[in-house]
């Protein structure tokens, strides 16, 4: 079993491979992308199921010794992501081809969506802070081809803001692993478990706020989320949902990760995570209120809701883990069937734009189904996961007596409310406004195709209403596995790799 | 594999072209791709590698660029560039995929010695695979910058560029993802 | 020895990050390769003193330098120069549509900015609008 894990990073490569031979065979590269992402789904979800029955996963590439050779380590944070991502990855995939725009048009779309699949994936298995950098470096290449892919001009300017931002990230992140491997002499993460709280102190901190500061640019927390709604409203339109929905969210592991694996429970960082959290959740959904675009509103609750879930992750609690690993999967559920709705929305009408379109819940009343779910999801209104999710980390909040930021955590979520009303009444009701779709345009698209993806998205987080109780349980699992970092380092240095 | 640079399909003006390097460059070019494959062979013991020789007929293409402008590289070889750089990775992954299917981890690799009537004893390591998936995926990589900004200013400034041209963007991905994994075999 | 690329490293950094600060894209994509580089010399150094090629059987193991940051570096380095590629063709292709290689603004940020005014403008005309359909009605 513990050899399954490579798969979920070498079969998306394998696919990628075969689909830039067969570039000019639009159907064999659907076939080849297809396959390939559904062998990730049903990888993770083994996976999944093994490591909560038998704990963590080790594998050693290559046969070597513990911490020479590559360790890829799955435990049951990676793996709810590993699953979650998996099925993300899959829908968007058939949205696209629905979509038929992008995908059709570039023979590179469908390597460059593996090699990101097989980004994600790697960034979730590899236990050693260097792949990470690499996987996340992967993920980041092939994000940047995606948000560019037509080259118009909107998307070069933005892009460009996008590629220089995380390139800069990207030399934080090297700096950070040169001094660490400089002071401990490993980058393999458990041995960094180990050393690290031989450390001064201020060295610990210091190294702390560095990957704060290299995860919070990719995840997009408070001071440095400025790049965000700049560029996701221009990648093409799937595109944008698995941004959205997945890429953010692994930079969210990382700090999750780094921060309950790598560093010694630390006021001070717990502190500052949780002025981040708040004030990331209240500037996003403030910044929001003053879009007029579809996507960009959308984009701004992106960072809004990071802030969530890094306030979870900030109390350092059972409680608040297992509510910021709750969170996670909720949000990559809900961000990413929001996106793929306002991506139909654009298809019916040629337009994002509040101002320019009106009176669907007539002219698509699936549409508006498909809408109303995620959102009052996503402003937590109960019976949906957001408020499940809401409510274990407000819970958790008070528990700790984090007063201030549950106060702002609510403010956030009435002002979400608030704006997903917004996007409804200007999309949803009043008057239809002209339609201006190009009919060539649309004669090439399969909205079908697009609205099933986007449907199974949406049972997804209805799935998590149902199943919200075994979730939870599973989300406090892994998070009493994370608040006890001896095991995963014993599992990855004790134990013997087979 | 190569045909030596046509002047008629160069689209080059017979006088625009340098007699001096044209001549070097075709001496060169074939010495170069030599020294290529000797560092693809010696990698794994000695300094070179599949990405130092992949660079290295980067350079013979670079030296056939100049003398014989974008036409030239693209008749380089017969093998379009997507299909020599898709093949590439396929080999490099495909080699670090096997060995999970006969059993043993990921990028595992096996040697062998075998006596060849004329080199004597050869050490042959299935890591010279993925050495040549990397070789692959590099030289893929060069033929399609070249043929995406090799051009001279032919097109208007302002023209779009076709679609056709686009995978020239999709390189960065799978290029150094290769690279990386021939790390750590090393390692 | 560990010391002066200390100080290279700090040089690359510095002038790296001034390039990055200016407006124009070429500077820009100079300076992130300045930066790049900075790092990746941290990277190598982080391996302590040089020493002998490490292979064993050529020396004594004590006298070896560390490999493990020259593998790192190596791949950060591919890594740095796939995606300076990249952004150079990205560069490139700003440069073909609109001849000039400044940082463009946010569009929609301005937009966002003009909103206020143009809300009033709206209010106004419809105001006036009003008051001359009033007149009119009265006439």
């Amino acid at each position: 079993m513990n050899d399954f894990i490579p798969l979920v990073v070498i079969v998306p490569l394998l696919g990628a491979a075969l689909c830039v031979v067969a570039a000019r065979s639009r159907r064999v590269q659907r076939v080849v992308s297809l396959v390939a992402l559904s062998s990730n789904v049903i990888t993770a979800i083994l996976l999944l199921v093994e490591v909560d029955d038998e704990g963590i996963l080790v594998s050693q590439a290559g046969g070597w010794r513990v911490p020479i050779g590559i360790t890829l380590t799955v435990d049951r944070l990676s793996a709810v992501m590993l699953v979650v991502s998996s099925l993300m990855l899959i829908s968007v995939m058939v949205y696209a081809i629905g979509l038929g725009d992008e995908e059709q048009r570039f023979s590179a779309f469908h390597p460059i969506y593996l090699a990101l699949a097989a980004g994600v994936s790697a960034s979730f298995v590899t236990g050693d802070l260097f792949n990470l950098f690499v996987a996340f470096e992967m993920m980041l290449v092939a994000s940047y081809v995606l948000l560019t892919l037509g080259g118009r001009r909107a998307q070069v300017r933005s892009g460009m803001t996008y590629v220089i931002i995380s390139l800069i990230a990207s030399t934080f992140f090297v700096t950070a692993l040169a001094l660490l491997y400089a002071s401990t002499g490993t980058v393999n993460m458990a041995e960094l478990a180990d050393r690290i709280p031989d450390l001064p102190d201020g060295v610990r901190l210091g190294f702390s706020l560095l990957l704060v500061v290299v995860f919070g640019i990719k995840a997009g927390v408070f001071p440095l989320y400025f790049w965000l709604p700049d560029s996701y409203p221009t990648a093409p339109g799937a595109i944008t949902a698995v941004f959205a929905g997945l890429l953010t969210k692994v930079g969210v592991y990382a700090i999750i990760r780094s921060q309950t694996l790598l560093f010694p429970p630390d006021d001070r960082q717990g502190s500052l995570l949780l002025v981040i959290a708040a004030l990331t959740m209240v500037v996003g959904v403030l910044g929001a209120l003053a879009q007029d675009d579809m996507r960009r509103i959308l984009s701004f609750h992106v960072i809004s809701q990071i802030g969530y879930m890094i306030f979870g992750l900030a109390l350092f609690s059972l409680a608040g883990i297992a509510g910021a690993v709750f969170y996670v999967v909720h949000h990559i559920a809900v961000k990413t069937s929001l996106f793929l709705v306002a991506g139909l929305v654009e298809f019916r009408t040629g337009s994002g734009r509040l101002s320019n379109v009106g009176g669907l819940v007539r002219s698509a009343p699936a549409v508006a189904l498909l809408f109303a779910f995620p959102a009052l999801s996503l402003a937590g209104l109960p019976p949906f996961s957001g408020f499940i999710a809401k409510f274990a980390l407000v819970d958790a909040g008070i528990d700790d007596g984090a007063y201030l930021v549950v106060v702002a955590s609510l403010v956030a979520s009435l002002l979400t409310v608030m704006s997903m009303t917004k996007i409804w009444l200007a999309v949803f009701w009043g008057d239809a406004e002209a339609a201006s779709v190009d009919r060539r345009l649309r004669a090439s698209r399969s909205p079908l195709l697009m609205s099933i993806a986007t449907g199974f998205v949406v049972a997804i987080s209805l799935a998590l209403i149902v199943y919200a109780d075994p979730v939870y349980d599973y989300a406090e699992r892994a998070a009493t596995e994370l608040l006890e970092p001896a095991q995963y380092v014993e599992a990855v240095l004790g134990g013997d790799d087979r | 594999m190569t045909d030596s640079p046509r002047r008629r399909e160069t689209g080059h003006h017979v006088s625009d072209r340098m007699v001096i390097l044209d001549t070097a460059s075709k001496v060169l070019y074939h010495s170069i791709l030599v020294l290529a494959l000797y560092f693809v062979l010696a990698g794994h013991n000695r300094p070179g590698g599949g990405f130092v020789s992949g660079l290295t007929v980067g350079a013979a293409v670079a030296l056939r660029y100049v003398s014989g402008g974008a036409a030239a590289v693209r008749t380089t070889f017969r093998v379009p560039a997507h299909v020599i750089l898709g093949a590439g990775l396929l080999l490099a992954a495909g080699t670090a995929f096997v060995p999970l299917l006969l059993g043993e981890s990921i990028l595992e690799h096996a040697s062998a010695t075998v006596h060849l009537p004329l080199f004597d004893s050869v050490k042959l390591n299935t890591v010279i695979l993925f050495d040549v998936g990397v070789d692959l995926v590099v030289i893929g990589l060069v033929m399609m910058a070249f043929a995406a900004f090799g051009d001279d200013d032919a097109q208007p400034p302002s023209a779009e560029r076709p679609p056709r041209e686009h995978p020239a963007t999709e390189h960065p991905a799978p290029e150094h993802t290769a690279p990386d994994d021939s790390r750590t075999v090393e390692r | 020895m560990t010391v002066l690329f200390a100080f290279a490293a700090a040089l690359l950094f510095a002038t790296g990050t001034w390039m990055l600060l200016q407006r124009r894209l070429s500077r820009i994509l100079i300076g992130v390769g300045l930066v790049g580089h900075g790092s990746n010399l941290l990277l190598l150094t982080s391996g302590g003193p040089g020493g002998s090629a490490p292979i064993i059987g050529t020396g004594d193991p004590a006298d070896f330098s560390d490999p493990l940051p020259q593998a790192l570096a190596l791949t950060s380095i591919v890594i740095t120069f796939g995606v300076t590629a990249f952004l150079l063709a990205l560069g490139y292709r700003s440069w073909r549509m609109t001849r000039d290689d400044m940082v463009e603004n946010d569009v929609e940020d301005r937009l966002i900015a003009r909103q206020r005014d143009r809300d009033e403008l709206v209010e106004e005309t419809r105001l006036a609008e009003r008051e001359q359909r009033d007149d009119e009605g009265l006439e």
